[in-house]
Order: structure tokens, then C-alpha cells, then sequence
């Protein structure tokens, strides 16, 4: 479990090896207080929407879920990407509601970042994954919490060293977003180091 | 002939990836093979050209505060449909592909392109703009998936180009070219090569540094 938790975080980093939410990665990069909250705002999402997808795949779509009815050879997984999508967007807008309502700071804090993320890869990449891979709902949980945290440090990481670089002399050309993915390419052969480890 | 001008534009001037950062996770993640940037590229566009078409045909009928579901749902059943027929033509490589052509449903592009135009346009202008941001994009990919696999395995589209090592050839195949790190790099890069030749594209710094010329040295 602690080995997949790590895995998530780095060796598996959802950015800087799958690509997964990289346009609002560099879209929201700029500063280092934005990108911490919407690194927070993906950690809840992310842990909330994996292992609820795990459960309505395990249970209403994947073969032999309504053999209860007796359709033990129906097979809706090829529903599961709309699925999954209308469970993202369905519990965006419910945990917008009740932060509203019972957190008021942090729904303030959040802001915008909420609603986006509705259509951030990251998201819906963490879900078709855990489908491709068989996780378990244990591991859901974990892998979600481990993906979530991952991408949170990177996107902090990246909004650090850009409001470093503003005061550095780059070239015309290469200035924001080229720079951005060169920063990124090398945060990116960084945690590749972390591969190899195993717990 | 301006209504063409949806059509190129996007390619170069306007590109969706370089210039609009719109849709790059799947560029990068994709573009370890030509084959596999092309199948992509062509899934992409035409659940972009579908979707445009399909959106700004009933855009007058959406509710405005429903918008994004209905969109959604419009692109994601698209893409279900292109899933679906590249694992029933392509097996080989929808294994490849994994997950990311379940993923062009919350490619940015597809609903950047549905919010901002096709909601607003015509049916006939919203095809060529889906059209040409869609080859814009596929261009991209076409040139990270050339470098990347002509460097890094030697071969296009699987065919051998370079004869590597171990096969008694002389290239020695860069395993780094098909790592993610490289593509971060090429993208950049080749951010930086466009915006040599298209000056208008530099973004403006966002702090002048100046030296204060009463400074006198420590």
C-alpha cells in the first residue's frame, strides 16, 4: 500500500509522466498561492471521485454486475467514460454546495478552481486508469489520495520556479510557456529518478 | 476567402498547442511513435469536427446554464464511438494509446473550440475552425512523433530508418527520446522556433529588469 501510495506520488508522477492536466498545469503555474489551491482543490476531487468510479464500474457496468437481475452477460464498460464524467461533474458541483455551506473560507479559497476541474485530464485520468490497472477500492483510495497529492507538488513546484525565473533574462522567444515546458521537462527527468525506488 | 481564414489560422499562427495551450496532454503523451500520434490525430479530429458541427447546429436550443453538460455529453459519446472502433481496426495500438483517447473528452481543445466558437457560430464556419484547429494540432504531434521516434527507436511509423546497434547497424537509439522529459523539451523548444519566425506570439515580459544606474558596487 505504501508502495503504491509512493508510486502515485512520484515514479507515476500524473504529470511529469502520464501528461495528464498539464494545460492547466501551465495555465495556472504563475503563482505560487493560485497554484497551491488548486493543488488542494485536485487532492479532495481526486480522492473522492476514484474510488466513487471504482464502485459504479465494480458495480453497475463492469460484466456480470446485474447478474442480481439475472444479465449476468450484459458488459457496459464502454458506458464508463460518460460514467465517469458525470460523476466528476456531479460531485464538483455537490462539494462546491457544501463547502459553501459548512467551509466558507477554504470555498472562498478555492474560487474558481473548482468548477475547472471538471475538465482537468487529471481528473478523469485518474479514474480510466484505475479501470486499465484493476485496482481495488482500497487501492483506489489510495492511488487517488497518492495522484492528487502528486500532481499538487508538482504544480507548486513548477509556480516556485516560475516566480523565481521572472526575474531571470530569457530569451525572446522562449519566454512563458516555452520556458515553462523546458522547467517542466526538467522537474520531469527529476522524478523519474524516483522509478526504481521500492518499499 | 475570409471565411478560410478559420481554416489556416489555427495551423501556425493560432496554433491550439503552441499558442493557445489548449489540449497538450495528449500531445505529449501520445507522441512516443508516429503511428500512434497519427491515430490520435485522427481520432481528434474528427470528434472535433463532429462535435463543432453538432454543437453549433443546436446551439440556438441550449440552454445556456446546462451548457457544459450538454457538451460534454455530445463530445463524450463521440469519443466513445472513436474508441470503440480503434479497438475494433487498431487493437495493437488503442493498447498503446491506454487511456488517452478516453481522455479526449476532457482535452481542453474539443471544449475550448465547442465554448468559444462553436457556440456562437454558424454550422459552416464552425467546421472549418474545428477543422483547422484540429490539423494545427495534429501537425504538432506529427512533428514531436517524427523526432521522438526517428530518434529514439530509429524508425518511422515502425519501419527502420536508422539501422540501430542491435541490429548490426550503426545509430545508436536515444532510449532518453522516449521518456516523458523529451517531450517537455521538444515541445518547448519547438515553442521557441515558431515564435522566432512569428515575433507577434512572444508573450511580454511580465517585470522589466532594470539596472539602477546610482547603484554603486558593494
Amino acid at each position: 500500500m505504501i508502495d503504491l501510495l509512493l508510486r502515485s506520488i512520484f515514479a507515476d508522477n500524473l504529470i511529469l509522466s502520464f501528461f495528464l492536466g498539464v494545460c492547466t498545469f501551465l495555465a495556472v503555474s504563475k503563482r505560487l498561492d493560485t497554484a497551491a489551491g488548486l493543488g488542494i482543490a485536485l487532492i479532495v476531487v481526486q480522492t473522492i471521485t476514484v474510488p466513487l468510479n471504482h464502485l459504479i464500474l465494480a458495480h453497475l457496468l463492469a460484466p456480470g454486475a446485474w447478474n442480481w437481475l439475472g444479465l449476468g452477460d450484459v458488459d457496459l464498460t464502454f458506458l464508463s467514460l460518460i460514467a465517469f464524467i458525470g460523476v466528476i461533474a456531479a460531485t464538483v458541483q455537490i462539494l462546491e454546495l457544501v463547502l459553501d455551506r459548512f467551509v466558507p473560507r477554504l470555498y472562498r479559497a478555492l474560487g474558481i478552481y473548482l468548477p475547472l476541474i471538471t475538465v482537468n485530464c487529471a481528473i478523469l485520468g485518474g479514474s480510466l486508469f484505475m479501470a486499465e490497472r484493476d485496482h481495488s477500492l482500497g487501492e483506489s483510495v489510495i492511488f487517488g489520495f497518492g495522484g492528487g497529492i502528486g500532481w499538487a507538488l508538482a504544480i507548486m513546484g513548477l509556480a516556485a520556479i516560475r516566480e523565481r525565473l521572472n526575474y531571470a533574462d530569457v530569451p525572446a522567444g522562449l519566454r512563458g510557456l516555452g520556458m515553462a515546458f523546458v522547467v517542466t521537462g526538467l522537474m520531469s527527468m527529476g522524478f523519474t529518478a524516483f522509478a526504481g525506488v521500492r518499499l | 476567402m475570409r471565411a478560410l481564414r478559420h481554416l489556416y489560422s489555427p495551423i501556425i499562427d493560432q496554433n491550439p498547442i503552441t499558442l493557445q495551450i489548449l489540449g497538450i496532454c495528449s500531445a505529449l503523451a501520445v507522441t512516443t511513435s508516429m503511428t500512434t500520434s497519427a491515430v490520435m490525430a485522427v481520432a481528434l479530429i474528427a470528434v472535433l469536427v463532429i462535435s463543432s458541427l453538432v454543437i453549433s447546429a443546436i446551439r440556438r436550443h441550449i440552454p445556456n446554464t446546462i451548457r457544459l453538460i450538454v457538451q460534454i455529453t455530445i463530445i463524450a459519446s463521440l469519443v466513445i464511438v472513436a474508441d470503440q472502433l480503434i479497438q475494433a481496426f487498431a487493437f495493437n495500438v488503442s493498447q498503446r494509446l491506454s487511456i488517452f483517447v478516453g481522455l479526449i473528452v476532457t482535452n481542453c481543445l474539443v471544449l475550448g473550440r465547442a465554448e468559444a466558437f462553436a457556440m456562437q457560430n454558424p454550422p459552416g464556419p464552425a467546421l472549418l475552425d474545428a477543422l483547422g484547429n484540429g490539423l494545427g494540432y495534429s501537425l504538432i504531434l506529427l512533428i514531436v512523433g517524427f523526432i521522438r521516434e526517428l530518434l529514439g527507436a530509429g524508425t518511422l511509423f515502425g519501419f527502420t530508418v536508422f539501422v540501430s546497434i542491435y541490429d548490426g547497424g550503426w545509430f545508436t537509439p536515444l532510449n532518453f527520446m522516449l521518456l516523458a522529459p523529451s517531450a517537455f523539451f521538444i515541445l518547448g523548444l519547438l515553442i521557441w522556433g515558431i515564435r522566432t519566425f512569428r515575433p507577434a506570439q512572444i508573450e511580454p515580459p511580465d517585470y522589466k529588469i532594470t539596472i539602477d544606474p546610482n547603484r554603486r558596487a558593494p
